[in-house]
């Protein structure tokens, strides 16, 4: 079920917001309601739906709107119109007290900068949650010790945050939107301030918490790269509207439009594509083949190796052309004498990046298997490049995942 | 110009409002003075509890504990000189006075500050008003105090809270802005009621301006006490202005240096603390 459902969100700016909202609605154009109204459109009819444990990233340039749609979310941003159903309540809706009650418990955030209060110490920032709920001052500490605990900074309690690095300082900050226990996060930028190393642990980090929590989470982002390492979907938003969502591969396979694809274009996509997405069919030959049929085949094919499967595609082992040669001189009848059965291979979902050295040293193509070691495909050198500078085999990609790769021989 | 228009008749206008406020409010303006005059008094009775060594010490003490012992043996030496010159009573008189108005300008001036901070209306109304309260000649506060509260001690507080409760407003009103939105975001993420945000955010981190802002608040009163005393407010004014009137340039020196003494005192006793050692 959809933990977060966002219908139409819009947020003007300006004096008039509402009547830009009329003159919208009659089909001006932004430009035009700038120019009557003076009012600019911060985020632009926005609907998305956010599930149950998921991590949804919406990412955009600087001035995309994305930290005001974050905003929006918890109302530190008054929608100027849309709805904003969390667990099927419409927030937009609520009074002042039943917003406080769904920010107290439903809600926690973690800031760009950290936001941490200067003149408490940490244990204090962690409890501020709880502090405002009214929890006795025993139970919330004992609680913020607890979520200290969970983000590794156990023994820090009783220092200010000034006294600590950004990278414990953010963690402070998550410990804080932990600490009364919300479904939802939502993390503005949250690692955007850190230094590249630290924020590669703490992605690493918040990947391994949720694996624990399961919480619902929105993240915002600029980098794409850490969109596409984090996020379960992503929500791409330009001028305060989204041009695509989907998951990260479906975003660096298939660009929604020319905008999209620009913003790929600079991706590592070694940490995004998997064998999946590069293998090509692979050329294989069944045990009751002999030597002379094999290498027939090889010379037809123009290959130098076949892999050897069962009647059930099931990868038994691989032969290569000189093995063959030698067989056939030795007068060896089966192929079972011949075949190599230690092979390299790899899962589908393997991203190239993991497999960069097997490639590189590997005599044969990688054999790409599945469950119960069925055949899928074979990744070679060439794909590999070819997948790296954007061109990604599609049919194989598609029959890989639906388990009907067809195999020949 | 000024003769085809006949002058307006504003001094007249002016008396014509206080005479009706005299005589409609009479008796709030009493009930001012009562008050007043009474918080004068308790701060009298209380520095007089204690024989002036003893306070001199006290003083020091809590210069030392505050700040420094630089500044508690210059406490310890500078009052015992006061005492020695004979100006202690009349310093006595001056500090009550100084911090009635200084105590008024705070009860009134914080939360004017806060108002000010949360509603852009209010400081828009309030600034004008603020640059009005600093920029008129301190004395003609002195004019109509005079008329609602008589002669004497009143009159002179009133006098000096109007001059010295500015800078605690404008201060307040500043440093609850200046605390860093994302701050206030915060607070109002994990669901804070504006109370909450106010006393557990807000004014917290915002304490160090408004500090500064109330310790010149407490040297405007210091400097607005002393001129006061030329309409019957005692203390070390008194001294002053009898020394100036009668050309006197030993005794004016004497109660100037204890005047001096006395704000220097005031002063870094209020300035902020040491920060926290890390």
């Amino acid at each position: 079920m959809a933990k977060i459902r966002v219908e139409n969100l819009t947020k003007i700016f300006g004096r008039v917001p509402h009547k830009a909202m009329e003159l919208l609605a009659k089909g001006w154009s932004k430009q035009q309601i700038l120019q009557e109204t003076g009012c600019t459109f911060g985020v632009n009819n926005v609907s998305f739906e956010v599930k149950t444990g998921e991590i949804f990233v919406i990412m955009g340039l600087s001035g995309s709107g994305k930290s005001t749609i974050i905003r929006l979310l918890n109302r530190l941003i008054e929608p100027t119109a849309g709805k904003i159903l969390i667990d099927g309540e419409d927030i937009v809706q609520m009074n002042g007290e039943k917003l406080r009650e769904v920010r107290r418990k439903k809600l926690g955030m973690v800031f760009q900068r950290f936001a941490l209060f200067p003149h408490r110490t940490v244990c204090e920032n962690v409890e501020y949650g709880l502090e405002v709920q009214g929890i006795a001052k025993a139970e919330r500490r004992q609680k913020a010790i607890d979520a200290l605990s969970l983000v590794d900074l156990s023994g820090w309690e009783d220092r200010y945050p000034d006294q600590l690095s950004g990278g414990m300082q953010q963690r402070v900050g998550l410990a804080r939107a932990l600490a009364s226990n919300p479904d939802v996060l939502l993390m503005d930028e949250a690692f955007s301030a850190l230094d590249p190393l630290i924020r590669k642990d703490m992605q690493d980090e918040l990947l391994e918490l949720q694996e624990k929590m399961q919480k619902t989470i929105i993240f915002i982002t600029h980098d794409l790269d850490e969109a596409l390492k984090i996020g379960d979907r992503i929500a791409l938003i330009k001028d305060g509207a989204i041009v695509q969502i989907g998951t990260p591969e479906e975003i660096m396979t298939n660009p929604a439009n020319e905008y999209v694809e620009k913003f790929v274009e600079g991706v590592d996509r070694s940490k995004v594509l998997t064998a999946g997405h590069v293998m090509k069919r692979a050329e294989t030959i069944t045990l009751d083949k002999g030597p002379r049929v094999a290498l027939q085949m090889m010379r037809d094919r123009g290959v130098s190796s076949l892999y050897v499967v069962d009647k059930k595609k099931s990868l038994l082992g691989v032969i290569t052309a000189d093995n063959v040669v030698e067989a056939t001189k030795r007068g060896d009848q089966t192929l079972e004498q011949i075949m190599e059965t230690t092979i390299p291979s790899v899962a589908p979902e393997t991203l190239l990046h993991q497999m960069f050295d097997l490639v590189a040293f590997s005599q044969v193509p990688i054999a790409v298997i599945g469950e119960q070691k069925r055949l899928l495909g074979v990744v070679v050198r060439g794909a590999v490049l070819s997948g790296l500078a954007g061109k990604v085999n599609d049919v194989a990609a598609t029959t890989a995942e639906d388990g009907q790769v067809e195999v020949h021989g | 110009m000024g003769n085809l228009l006949p002058k307006l008749p504003l001094a007249q206008w002016v008396e014509a409002f206080v005479d009706y406020l005299d005589a409609t409010f009479g008796f709030v303006f009493d009930g001012i003075t009562a008050a007043i005059g009474a918080i004068v008094n308790s701060f009298a009775f209380i520095l007089a509890l204690f024989p002036s060594w003893l306070l001199i010490i006290l003083i020091a003490l809590l210069a030392w504990r505050r700040k420094n012992v630089g500044l508690a043996i210059f406490t310890f030496i500078g009052l015992f000189l006061i005492d020695n010159l004979g100006y202690w009573t009349n310093t006595m008189e001056t500090l009550s006075l100084v911090l009635t108005a200084a105590l008024i300008s705070v009860v009134i001036g914080v939360p004017m500050g806060i108002w000010c901070s949360r509603k852009d209306i209010v400081q828009n109304i309030v600034t004008p008003c603020l640059d009005f309260m600093q920029t008129m000649p301190a004395f003609v506060y002195l004019i109509p105090s005079i008329f609602f509260f008589g002669l004497g001690k009143v009159p002179g507080v009133i006098a000096s809270v109007i001059f010295a409760m500015p800078p605690t407003i404008r201060l307040t009103n500043l440093a609850i802005r200046q605390v860093p939105a994302e701050l206030v975001e915060a607070a109002d993420a994990f669901g804070s009621t504006p109370l909450q945000k106010l006393w557990k955010v807000q004014l917290p981190i915002a304490k160090t301006t408004m500090m500064a802002g109330i310790n010149q608040s407490i040297m405007l009163a210091l400097s607005m006490v002393v001129i006061a005393s030329m309409i019957g407010a005692k203390g070390l004014g008194a001294d002053v202005y009898r020394a100036v009137t009668q050309i006197k340039i030993g005794v004016g020196f004497e109660a100037g240096i204890a005047i001096v003494v006395l704000a220097i005192v005031l002063d870094r006793l209020t300035q902020n603390k040491k920060k926290r050692n890390k």
